[in-house]
């Protein structure tokens, strides 16, 4: 039975090397292709009439004048009279045409009435709980109740109760949503499309349309951003088959930017009332909450309070508002980015309230972040080194002179990403060349460059001489990208394909080196005895044994009989540092610090570039991202980029990243890292703000208007005192 | 509007776009230059970028009878004999994109920030980028990207 465990550190040639990423050419030179980038013969262009109001009834439909047009080859009708529609933006009618302007043409000529219907599309305000109870706005969760909450609060000598929250944002992915299809004949269709999931979208939207998941072939070779956005189902994918079917033609469908915003990403708003209770000397006793949000007709998440923290004694109450909104979309850590605002804020407040600093509250409280106390303690001291924390932290409110303040914050965050199901077939072929095929695809995280760094580490070929694909449903089984889990899935499917691919090897080539296949090992390029280095055979002359056979192994994970490569649950610490205008209410970003474990790193270039891309992704909704909606006409106000406006590359300040790899990690295994770095930097930057105004900004984004009204609310509280 | 001559990447092509047609749509769309992307169709996200005589321009807000008689070069006319520009390279040694989307009209951003400014410093480069929006957040890298292909010689 070969050995199914990471190599050691010192055995590592190529896992957990800095390596630039396989496909950086294709990417900077401009040829590497994108759903919308793909042309297919005789191609028509879909577009949609789109739903104005947030909740009506389609109640007549007339298609005559489009149907008319010259070049228009079908429309198809996707909600018809009588439907109900739930959001701003839903596609009602759809249109192919020969080119983009011929079908916005027609769709201009397509007449829809409508039967409007009350609409509810804001979730700011506190819900009424007695209201919400008898209302079909309001789905109201459980009381949930640990330990004694009324108790807990009696024995608190400082208690600290406040508002806080984040609104709805969205996705905002560069490459908007969209896809193509085609029926190389009467029974299958043929998917260019834009998503997360190639291994399973081909079923999602089979079933929608009514065939034999077998039936769907789905293909994509890069995506311009996901973060959670393009996992599931979407109408776009069930329209171009539809019309493809009608015409007989491929059909492309790609959202224009305003659709994209309204309806294809919607991460859920998250709002509180918190009561939070600890002795004097900083111990947490007690918590209390009342929560809501929204994500849409489904509802909103249900963000898990208190977040990271075992308060012994607390009581939550959670309402999720119903309301006509794009749909909920997963969006990059789900509910954890609100949790944690609702959590670190308040506790922040109560460690100054307790003046006491932030980071020496969590250490006084640090069994209370079991499991993981340990991880986060360690990180703690490495954030506070990288930020100079304890150097230069200050109570509440910078005391220096002049309009600008400086301060510091911090919090703390957790994800799971395990691995998720997957499966390589990997050959080697008798010139020395390897193939691996993989169902999954590389969502910009790198996907790629760690599978072929598995594989060269294990076979010790280097990574040219190995062909990868991935990005088709054809190819071996694999799973969403989805919740972190891509790197653990495929690295160990990989890993053990490449183990055994290498055993057969090694029966192969043992009676040419006069040793048995036990005592083989590859290294740089070479079989050789392990024992005797100078016994070897170049990589090409070992598999010329092979003959005229190709070996193919197919590694899986989970597969229990080999061994647990991977691991669940990740803890990670950030800091922020920012100054704030008390003039203009404009805060920057000085420096982040983000700490975060991951277990073992397989490419450490790709995964310190998950932790800036999230540190960054999290300075946008802290500081800029809303999704604004009028109850008016029930319709978002910005859904454009110069109005729903993200962090540029002006606005991020030093961003510095430090990976908790080595002993006491690594054994870990290999645990997803795209999400959990950021979750906190919402929280560490509201708190920093907090920290250097001597007043909280309660809500997210943290705009100019927003801190110039919490510090004259302050001042007029102030002065009332 | 009749045809009209374009000259893109150093080669001349004949076109016959609809009236106010972008340059975006004519390089994408007629020319099967898609190297240049669509974001937000209103030169807000800079995925769009081209060089017209050298100088970064939104070709989604270009309209195609403004590029007549100039020149416009695409991200696929930075390569030259097989080899890559020294901000491509820059890009791909610092690994300054990770979903790739944006990154073509970041580098035909860096590409002219660079001719007009072969030293820049970070204000410049942060004045000069600052509307090229990188939704996966590779800002550092890309800043460290244009250091180091102004160290090389970037503006070439």
């Amino acid at each position: 039975m070969p050995n199914y465990q990471w190599p050691s550190a010192d055995k590592r040639k190529v896992i957990g090397k800095r390596m630039n990423r396989v496909d950086g050419p294709a990417k900077a030179s401009g040829r590497a292709k994108y759903t919308y980038d793909t042309v297919r013969e005789n191609m028509l262009y879909a577009h949609s009439v789109r739903c104005p109001h947030a909740h009506a009834k389609v109640t007549s439909i007339d298609t005559s004048a489009a149907e008319k047009l010259p070049g228009v080859a079908a429309v198809h009708v996707v909600n018809g009279s009588g439907k109900e529609i739930f959001w701003a933006g839903t596609d009602v009618v759809a249109v192919a045409a020969v080119d983009e302007p011929t079908a916005r043409d027609a769709v201009r000529l397509i007449k829809v009435e409508y039967e409007q219907l009350p609409h509810l599309v804001l979730d700011f305000k506190e819900p009424d709980l007695a209201e919400a109870e008898k209302s079909e706005w309001y789905k109201v969760a459980e009381k949930a109740t640990q330990g004694d909450p009324a108790a807990g609060f009696q024995q608190s000598e400082v208690v600290h109760e406040g508002h806080y929250g984040s609104p709805v944002i969205t996705h905002c992915c560069l490459e908007t949503h969209g896809s193509i299809a085609e029926w190389p004949d009467s029974d299958h269709m043929f998917l260019h499309i834009s998503t997360q999931n190639v291994p399973g979208i081909g079923e999602q939207v089979a079933n929608a349309i009514g065939m034999p998941a077998a039936n769907v072939h789905v293909h994509q070779d890069h995506v311009g951003g996901g973060f959670g956005s393009k996992l599931g189902l979407d109408p776009w994918g069930v329209i171009v088959g539809q019309l493809s079917k009608k015409t007989g033609k491929p059909v492309k469908m790609m959202l224009d930017r305003k659709p994209e915003l309204e309806t294809a990403g919607c991460r859920p708003s998250a709002y509180a009332r918190v009561k939070v209770g600890a002795k004097k000397d900083g111990t947490l006793l007690a918590w209390e909450s009342y929560s809501w949000g929204s994500g849409g007709v489904g509802g909103g998440g249900s963000p898990p309070l208190p977040y990271v923290w075992k308060v012994p004694n607390q009581q939550k109450q959670h309402v999720n508002i119903v309301n006509n909104i794009g749909p909920a979309r997963a969006w990059r850590a789900p509910n954890h980015p609100q949790a944690c605002v609702l959590t670190m804020c308040p506790l922040d407040d109560l460690a100054a309230k307790l003046n006491m600093d932030t980071f020496d509250f969590v250490k006084k409280n640090i069994d209370l972040l079991d499991p993981r106390s340990k991880i986060y303690s360690e990180e703690l001291d490495v954030a506070d080194k990288l930020m100079g924390w304890k150097a230069r932290w200050h109570p509440r409110g910078d005391k220096t002179r002049g309009p600008v303040k400086r301060g510091l914050g911090l919090a703390l965050h957790t994800w799971g990403g395990r691995g998720h199901s997957s499966n390589c077939d990997l050959s080697i072929h008798p010139d020395g060349s390897v193939e691996v095929k993989m169902g999954t695809q590389d969502i910009g995280t790198g996907t790629r460059t760690s599978i072929l760094q598995v594989a060269a580490d294990t076979l010790g070929v280097a990574i040219d001489n190995i062909k990868l694909l991935i990005g088709d449903s054809d190819y071996p089984r694999d799973s969403a990208s989805g919740g972190s889990s891509t790197i653990g899935g495929v690295s160990s499917a990989t890993f053990r394909a490449a183990v055994d691919a290498r055993e057969q090897l090694f029966a192969k080539v043992a009676p040419a080196l006069n040793a048995q296949p036990a005592d083989l090992e590859v290294a740089d390029g070479k079989v050789r005895v392990a024992s005797s280095p100078g016994r070897s055979l170049s990589w090409r002359d070992a598999c010329s044994k092979l003959g005229a056979q190709t070996i193919t192994t197919r590694g899986t994970n989970p597969d229990p009989d080999k061994g647990d490569l991977i691991n669940s649950g990740v803890g990670g610490v950030q800091m922020a540092d920012v100054s704030v205008d008390t003039e203009t209410g404009i805060v920057k970003i000085n420096k982040m610090v983000g700490v975060q474990d991951c277990g073992l790193v397989i490419s450490p270039k790709q995964a310190e570039s998950q932790v800036l891309g999230a540190m960054i992704m999290g300075v946008s909704y802290a500081l800029y991202e809303e999704k604004v909606m009028d109850q008016t006409t029930g319709t978002m106000l910005n859904s454009n980029m110069d109005t729903y406006r993200l962090a540029g590359l002006g606005d991020v300040g030093e961003l510095v990243v430090h990976l908790m790899s080595g002993p006491g990690y690594d054994e870990r295994g290999v645990i997803g890292i795209g999400e959990p770095p950021t979750v906190s930097p919402g929280a560490a930057i509201s708190n920093a703000v907090a920290n250097a105004i001597g007043v909280r900004v309660p809500y997210l984004p943290l705009t100019p208007d927003r801190v110039l009204e919490a510090l004259e609310t302050a001042q007029t509280e102030g002065g009332r005192a | 509007m009749a045809a009209i001559t374009l000259n893109v990447n150093g080669s001349d092509h004949q076109v016959a776009p609809s009236d106010g047609e972008m340059l975006l749509y004519v390089l994408r769309e007629r020319l099967n230059l898609t190297g240049t992307k669509y974001g937000c169709g209103e030169g807000q996200c800079g995925a769009c970028t081209v060089l017209i005589d050298g100088h970064p321009r939104r070709s989604c807000r270009t309209n195609v009878s403004a590029a007549i008689g100039h020149k416009i070069t695409t991200i696929e006319g930075l390569e030259q004999n097989g080899k890559l520009h020294p901000v491509q390279q820059a890009f791909i040694d610092e690994e300054a994109f990770q979903c790739s989307y944006c990154t073509p009209g970041m580098i035909m951003s860096a590409v002219g920030l660079l001719a007009s400014n072969a030293k820049p410093t970070q204000d410049d480069i942060v004045r000069g980028m600052n509307g090229n929006i990188c939704r996966c957040g590779t800002y550092p890298r890309i800043v460290a990207a244009i250091q180091r292909a102004a160290k090389s010689g970037g503006s070439r």
